[in-house]
């Protein structure tokens, strides 16, 4: 598992250290194949592959930069980026905090029961108040440690003057804790010290599994996140190149653009020609033609090139940033979402706070001393404690999580479950997320020959075009075939010789509308369409949402024509030319009908609108703003992510309110025990983590649904 | 009674032993990669020495 030990590369010493991010790992074959290849190679140390986040940490001599390992990685089949930093922030502290405070009161738990068990059964006397003081020697500390997540949180709503489920779960156990510590100096009575450290344990695990889930599944949309367009090379007074991060980049500068580079500031041509994919940035489809003098906007795609751009406007003045401005002034609505469980608690805190009240001033009309009513106010807090109601939600919404990761979507957090469920209706952008966003190309006509060589011809290049081509060729199982002398001509195609004939793969000789390669094998030639097709099941996942009750629209930035096609190929209605400002003034337009709006868009366009719809989704080759400003992202080409994320959620919900329903059932059995003052530390404990288990188990029940 | 006083310290040194052991594993990264851990053990020892 580890590189072989290697010594001219201690000489170096001072090793780097570099981490990238493989998204193409999929199995224990992928691992094995990433260590042992770069292992393998001259200068390179070690490398350990880290799975669940898709990254590889490389170690290795000074003299190799990141391009050659990412080239390195290419020539094992596996496409790398060097790894920015991810942008979603780490939630990694919060769920390592979390899990310590798990540890410790699971440490805790464990101990105080087995001398709990023993004060239950039975033991009196002076082994009772011994194993009394042991137990507050135990949970004391345990308590102040393991309760920090939730003192913290309760501690700042009220501070602001707010409730939320962390207040009564606070009061609870300090409370049940302050109590056993009297009980114990006093030297007789009942000690809750189980109950207090139980209901923590408890609830810990469900706010570890949450933070793990979420950090799960951060990492996974980080990994997809690119680092296209966020640097440029720009020519040298010298003629030299150098590569300048996309913020430093100043008006006036030149920038050399290649096929495939993403542009990373707005600029005018100065020298070459190419085609642009504007489809992030625009949502159209087909490809702008641009020459010298053409004017040309960050986010576009180059497909061919290479040319010269001079900059006119960086980072802050492009108009991405713009769409940023708009995304964040759009995203302020959202925020103030208020989720289940506090609005859960609203009417919890209050309704057990005054009952228990209610229980001390009827104990006292009734007779009863203050300190005797006082322990019964106290057992009744206890026993009402939300332990079940602080699992209700994460339980489920972990199961629902979890199991929408195994189709292929990423949820970012439980408050996006809940925005889900509640949508009714979908705004679908077109490019990428309706259509799959790259070209697909006909290769029907092509006969076996024909596809051979085509296949052995795009395999040689980077082209988008070639690649969409290679791909699907192998798909249908082509094998290149021996082309030799394979050369690339930057901007004019692939050439090379095959059993004797000239045979190339380039551009057409005249202009065809839409895109289009030519291959030529001797005298023969043939074209080769390319186009944006509708993602496969693009339909059925549309019917599925109709199903659930939404109406889906189209929303698209693409021309009139190629937007109707696709409107009337899935029979819904659209809206074709909308700028980002168009797109988020219709969405708040439905949002003030009172419509809950799903929004499913991949482009920069669809930022603001992402941001501002009640839930979003996008696909994960969406650009990097509309990841980060959607509530969950789904991989792959199908697109029933997104109907089945609906349906998940509403089960999910449905689940959630039934665990409320069973938490509250518990209570009212219990509650008449506390009240009439007869509750034991044995019941409180039973009646805690009886309750905790039944909700988990309902949870559970999340995880087998089929589709 | 003398007998608990040997049990119990025992009994708590060593559930001490395993939340420090649980501290150790943490802060030693075995936590990281779980999916990756689940999938190694798939790996043939096919290591050159």
């Amino acid at each position: 598992m580890t590189a072989p030990f290697r010594q001219q590369d201690l000489k170096d010493s001072a090793l780097a250290d570099t981490r990238l991010t493989v998204p193409g790992m999929r199995c224990a074959g992928c691992i094995a194949k990433i260590e042992r290849g770069l292992a393998e190679i001259e200068g390179i140390d070690a490398a350990r592959v880290n799975f669940s986040a898709k990254r590889v940490a490389v170690r290795h001599s000074p003299r190799l930069d990141q391009g050659d390992l990412v080239e390195a990685l290419r020539h094992l089949g596996f496409e790398a980026q060097a790894l920015a930093d991810n942008p979603l922030g780490s939630d990694d502290k919060e769920s390592k905090a979390l899990l310590r405070a798990l540890a410790v009161a699971g440490f805790g738990m464990m101990n105080i029961m087995l001398l709990s068990v023993s004060v239950w059964s039975g033991a009196g006397g002076v082994t009772r108040d011994l194993f009394h003081w042991l137990s507050a020697i135990i949970a004391l500390p345990v308590v102040a440690y393991s309760g920090r997540p939730f003192f913290a949180s309760a501690w700042m709503a009220l501070r602001y003057g707010r409730t939320n489920m962390d207040v009564p779960i606070s009061i609870g156990v300090l409370l049940a804790t302050g109590l056993s510590v009297y009980e114990t100096f006093a030297g007789d009575g009942h000690a809750y010290f189980d109950s207090a450290v139980m209901l923590l344990f408890f609830l810990l695990a469900g706010r570890a599994l949450d933070a793990t889930m979420r950090t799960k599944t951060r990492a996974g949309i980080g990994a997809l996140l690119s680092k296209m367009g966020k640097s440029a090379r720009v020519l040298g007074r010298d003629g030299g190149t150098s590569e300048i991060k996309a913020e430093d980049l100043q008006p006036g500068m030149v920038m050399l653009v290649a096929s495939g580079d993403a542009l990373a500031a707005d600029g005018v041509i100065e020298k070459g020609r190419g085609s642009l994919d504007n489809s992030m940035l625009t949502g159209e489809s087909d490809p702008e033609h641009v020459e010298t003098g053409s004017v040309v906007h960050a986010g576009a795609i180059a497909l061919s090139g290479p040319m010269e751009v001079r900059v006119t406007a960086a980072s802050s003045d492009t108009v991405i940033a713009e769409i940023a401005r708009l995304m964040d002034e759009a995203g302020q609505s959202r925020s103030r979402y208020t989720r289940i469980a506090d609005r859960a608690s609203r009417l919890y805190a209050p309704a057990v706070h005054s009952l228990a009240l209610l229980a001390f001033l009827g104990w006292m009309l009734a007779g009863a001393g203050w300190y005797q009513s006082l322990v019964i106010a106290i057992a009744v807090l206890i026993i009402t404690c939300p332990c079940a109601m602080g699992l209700a939600v994460p339980a489920a919404q972990v199961v629902t999580s979890g199991a929408l990761i195994k189709r292929g979507l990423l949820v970012k957090d439980g408050s996006a479950l809940e925005r889900l469920a509640e949508v009714d209706i979908a705004i679908f952008d077109k490019t990428g997320t309706l259509t799959l966003g790259e070209p697909q190309a006909d290769i029907s006509i092509l006969g076996e020959k024909q596809r051979e060589v085509a296949l052995a011809l795009a395999q040689a290049s980077r082209h988008p075009l070639s690649r969409s081509l290679a791909n699907a060729l192998q798909g249908e199982g082509a094998r290149p075939a021996q082309v030799e002398d394979i050369t690339e001509a930057e901007g004019q195609g692939l050439a090379g010789t095959w059993q004797g004939m000239p045979v190339a793969l380039g551009r057409p000789e005249e202009e065809i509308t839409g895109m289009a390669s030519l291959l030529r094998i001797g005298p023969a030639q043939t074209i080769i369409t390319f186009a944006d097709g509708l993602r496969a099941d693009a339909k059925q996942a549309l019917a599925k949402l109709a199903e659930q009750g939404i109406a889906s629209r189209i929303l698209s930035g693409d021309r009139q024509r190629a937007v109707e096609a696709v409107a009337k190929a899935l029979d819904v209605p659209a809206t074709a030319e909308a700028k980002p400002q168009d797109k988020l003034s219709l969405l708040e337009d439905l949002q003030s009908q009172g419509r809950k709006v799903l929004m499913v868009g991949d482009g920069i366009n669809d930022g603001p609108a992402l941001a501002a719809a009640h839930a979003s989704i996008a696909p994960g080759s969406a650009s990097d703003v509309s990841q980060q400003a959607a509530d969950a992202v789904f991989t792959g080409k199908a697109l029933m992510p997104v109907a089945l994320a609906v349906a998940h959620a509403r089960r999910c919900m449905t689940i959630v309110r039934q665990n409320f329903g069973l938490a509250v059932v518990y209570n009212i059995c219990a509650v008449p025990l506390a009240l009439a003052g007869v509750v034991t530390p044995l019941i409180a404990a039973i009646a805690m983590s009886g309750s905790s288990l039944i909700v988990v188990g309902n949870s559970l029940r999340l995880a087998r649904v089929k589709q | 009674m003398s007998g608990l006083l040997v049990l119990i310290p025992i009994a708590l040194g060593l559930g001490l032993l395993g939340l420090a052991m649980f501290f150790w594993a943490m802060r030693d990264g075995q936590f990281e990669d779980l999916d990756g851990a689940a999938q190694r053990i798939l790996i043939d020892e096919e290591e050159e020495e």
